[in-house]
This record gives structure tokens, sequence and C-alpha cells, in this order.
């Protein structure tokens, strides 16, 4: 299934009783397989744009839907900035709520859990309430609970942007291979431009007042392994566009809050 | 020239000071030691105050005549059926205030402008409705329970993170489900503060009302001994119910350890 972002717009009331378009005019598409990054200085409304897709929040205008043969209810997963794991629950129920609350059987959510806690590396940690976690546990769990309702798109909102940036970048690689064994559709939120350029297919870069897309780049590199020497050069020229788009409302952004 | 040593000393060692665990042990012999000296010194008429020996030697002869105990099963009747409806009826419509705005503006105005009462004023009206018999008396208890567990709950709904609502609806929670799997356990820690507040709050009125109207319970044990000048058997009464409120304290404690594993 193909997920496609039409016309979207998004205004807001802020507290001064004023009207503020936050999204205008967003139109994109994420393939099947496909891994979209969007990247944006703060306050470009990119983190609104994915509750939009997420269905957390709705367009003032325009719509979201998903396109395919299938006539069915397009699951999505969702992975939270905050990680949003419940504290009360520990690993293995955090990473099975989904497939509870859908009506998997008992020994679907046994084999179902397991696999996707091995996967992000969980292993020996099902008993444990995320209290007793580390950040980058947490999110592994986080993202763990996401694969495992096996969504037809999953969103990842700034996932790692609480990590140190040591456990970021063992973040980075392992969600990688986790991405090439399941190939899901995603849509990442990042303001992390290497992170970007790592991970995506295609980079949407977004621009402030009002949020718009100011550039969709198609990174012409091999999924995995981009940061070899090899690619050293073409990763930089990457980077390097992308923050020449975005280093002038960064720094207006900067001076606004 | 010799070097000159400065040790840098812990400048807030007494922010962690030991304290060994029998003190608090020795706070309270001492005070009964003391208490006890008074007495035996006959600095105080026992009339005002007894001794605590002869306390417990009329407590325990209260005791063996099956006495105390007729009154504190009455007493645990009303307290434990009032505290349990108060309860039950607390969270729930706690809940679904903290849910629904429309029950919040509809309900909250109603439960804020009965809130102040002093239950105990109740109390003629609710002998009115009810009679005399064991009813008044659990209601007035559910009555004065209710008030701080719903606003408790209510108030720890309202502090239960939306981003973790959002998480369990993107998994595919239904309204009951985010109630019964998110708002309630994140609501309990809330909740439990509301429930040990009721606590005091049972005991107060359990003992109101029975002074008031009963034959039987630790309350009107109390009066009635008051009224014959006994002070022994009073004191007896007054130290069954400290009792009972640091019991009441400790098994919400002993249940909130059981209920809440991830604090």
């Amino acid at each position: 299934m193909r997920v496609v972002v039409d016309n979207v717009e998004k205004t807001f009331i802020d507290s001064k009783k004023r009207e503020v378009t936050a999204l205008e005019n967003i139109n994109f598409s994420i393939e099947e397989q496909e891994f979209v990054v969007l990247v944006g200085p703060s306050g470009c409304g990119k983190s609104t744009l994915l509750n939009i897709v997420g269905g957390l929040l709705s367009p003032s205008k325009g719509e979201v839907y998903f396109e395919g043969k299938e006539q069915k209810n397009p699951k999505l997963g969702i992975v939270f900035q905050e990680i949003a794991l419940l504290p009360w629950r520990n690993v293995y129920e955090n990473v099975i709520y989904g497939l509870e609350e859908s009506g998997a059987s008992k020994q679907e959510q046994k084999v179902k859990g397991k696999h996707y806690i091995d996967m992000v590396g969980l292993t020996g940690f099902e008993k444990a309430f995320p209290k007793q976690l580390s950040g980058g546990m947490k999110q592994r769990a986080g993202i763990a609970r996401a694969l495992a309702v096996e969504p037809d798109l999953l969103l990842m909102d700034e996932p790692f942007s609480a990590l140190d940036a040591q456990t970021r970048t063992i973040m980075q690689e392992e969600l990688l291979t986790i991405w090439d064994r399941t190939r899901l559709s995603t849509l990442y939120v990042t303001h992390n431009i290497q992170e970007a350029v790592y991970l995506a297919d295609r980079v949407i870069v977004l621009s402030r007042h009002p949020g718009h897309i100011k550039k969709i780049i198609k990174i012409e590199l091999p999924k995995m392994g981009r940061d070899q020497e090899k690619y050293r050069s073409q990763f930089e020229r990457y980077s390097q566009e992308i923050w020449s788009l975005i280093r002038h409302d960064a720094e207006e952004a900067l001076k606004e809050a | 020239m010799a070097a000159v040593k400065q040790v840098i000393k812990n400048r807030v060692a007494f922010l962690d000071q030991k304290v060994p665990p029998y003190i608090p042990v020795l706070g309270i012999t001492g005070l009964l030691l003391i208490w006890e000296l008074i007495c035996r010194l006959n600095i105080v008429p026992p009339l005002f105050l007894p001794a605590p020996t002869a306390i417990v030697a009329d407590g325990w002869q209260m005791i063996s005549s099956g006495e105390l105990f007729r009154h504190l099963m009455a007493s645990l009747t009303r307290i434990l059926g009032g505290y349990a409806i108060g309860t039950v009826l607390g969270i729930t419509v706690g809940l679904i205030l903290g849910f629904s705005k429309w029950a919040d503006a509809i309900f909250t105005p109603i439960v804020y402008s009965i809130y102040p009462i002093p239950k105990i004023a109740l109390l003629p009206l609710i002998i009115l409705w009810f009679g005399i018999g064991e009813m008044p008396k659990v209601a007035i208890i559910a009555l004065g329970v209710f008030f701080p567990v719903l606003i408790n709950t209510f108030s720890g709904v309202k502090n239960v993170d939306p981003i973790l609502i959002k998480a369990a609806v993107t998994f595919g929670s239904n309204h009951l489900n985010v109630i019964r799997k998110v708002i309630l356990p994140g609501a309990l820690p809330t909740i439990f503060a509301g429930l040990k507040l009721a606590a005091g709050t049972a005991l107060l009125l359990l003992v109101s009302a029975e002074m008031i109207a009963a034959q039987y319970g630790i309350g009107a044990m109390v009066l009635h001994y008051g009224n014959l000048m006994i002070t022994t058997k009073l004191m007896a009464g007054v130290l069954l119910l400290s009792l009972l409120g640091l019991l009441f304290n400790r098994g919400l404690q002993w249940l909130e350890r059981r209920l809440i594993p991830w604090k």
C-alpha cells in the first residue's frame, strides 16, 4: 500500500487568538517499502505533520489516505519521541499491547512478542519495567511495540533525540538492520541532518512560516553501509545541501525562542 | 618548604546522617515511661490521666470479658462497609468525570458545592431518611469517603500523560480499554493518596456518628465511660482507635506496594 498526503494544511489558534498556519500545501507520498525522512528546523511543523499522518491530529484541509489493492483497515505503528511505554507494564506486556488490543491469541502474542523482542535486542529484559531500563533500551521496547503490530506504515517521531550521541549512533545502525529485515514503509521525523541522510530513501526538507515542503531529495546511495569511507564525499554533499536549505530557517528559529 | 595538605571534606554530610534503627522505638518507650512516672508520682490525678499500666490492666479485663470485641466488631463493620461503598463510588465517578468533558461540566460544580459541607452535619438528615439503624452510620462514612476519593481520582485522571493515551489509541485501544489499561493505572498513585486521606475521615465520622447515636461501637463506648468518669476504660478505647488508624494506614501502604509495583 502507498500512503498519500494530499494537500494537507493545518492552522492553529494561538494564545493571542490569532490564526497561525503551521502547515501549508503539503503533498507527497510514501511508496511501499520506502523510508521517507522529514527534516526541518524546530517549529517547521514536522511533528504536527507526523501526528496528522498518524491519526492523532486532524488536518484543517486536505487528507491523508492509503492507496492499494486490498480493502482492509491499514495498521499504523508509532514510535514516540517520549517513548510512551506504559510504566505499569513490563517490556513484554508493552510490546504485545497492540496485539492484545487487536484480539490476537495468547499464542500469537507470545510468538510475535518474542520475535520482535529478540529483533531489537531486548532478550532477557522481558520482565523489566520501563523504569528499570536505560533510555536506549526503553526506545528499543518502543520500536518492538510498533513492529509487533506489523504495521502498513511505521511512523517514528524523533525517536532517538532524547538519547546520548553514542547510543544514538548505535540505535541508528540497529534501526537500519531492522528495517532491512522488515522493509516497512516508514515516515521518520528528525532534526538531525546526518541521521536523515544515513537512513532515508528520500528526504523531505520542510521550511518554516508557514511549514511547507522546500525540497524533496532522493538519496542515491545504497541503503546499507552509507557510513563507509567510499561514500563519504557523497554523504557530505547531501548533508551540505540539506543544511544550506535549512540554515537560514534554523537561525531565525533561534532568535524566536 | 613542606607541602601543605588541605583535605576537602564533604560539607553536606548533614544531609545523609545515619540514624540507628532502634531510635524510633526509644522515642515511644520514652514517652510511655515519662507518662507512667508522672502518674506514679501523683503529679496528675488518675481521673484526668491514668497510668499506661492501669489502662492496659483495665483494657485486658475488657478484652477477656468480650466487651471490647463486641464494640470493635460493631465499629469495624460500619467503617469497612462505609469505606468500601464510598471508595468504589468515588473511583467510578472520578474516572467518569475525568474522562468525559460533558460529565465534568455538568457534575463537577455540584460536587464542589457539596464537598465543603462537614459531613457530620448531614447526620440528622440522614437519620431522618434511613432511621436509626446501621444504615445512616454506614451512609455517613461512605459520604465522607466518597468526596476525597472522587476528587483525587479526578485529578489523577487529569494528570495521566496524554502521550500514553495517544500511544494506547494508536495501538488499537477503544475508550473502555483506555480507561481500564491506561487511565486507571495512571491515576492509581493519586487515588491512593485519596484513599489514605479518606481513611482518616472515615475514622472521624465513625466515632462522631457512634457518639451521637449508637449502642455499640468504640465511639459509643468512649462516650459512655467518659460520662461514668472511668478514665482507664475511656483511654483503652482511645488507644484502640489509634491502633485502628495505624492498622488502616499500614494496610493501605501494603496494598499500594502490591498494586503499584512499577513506582
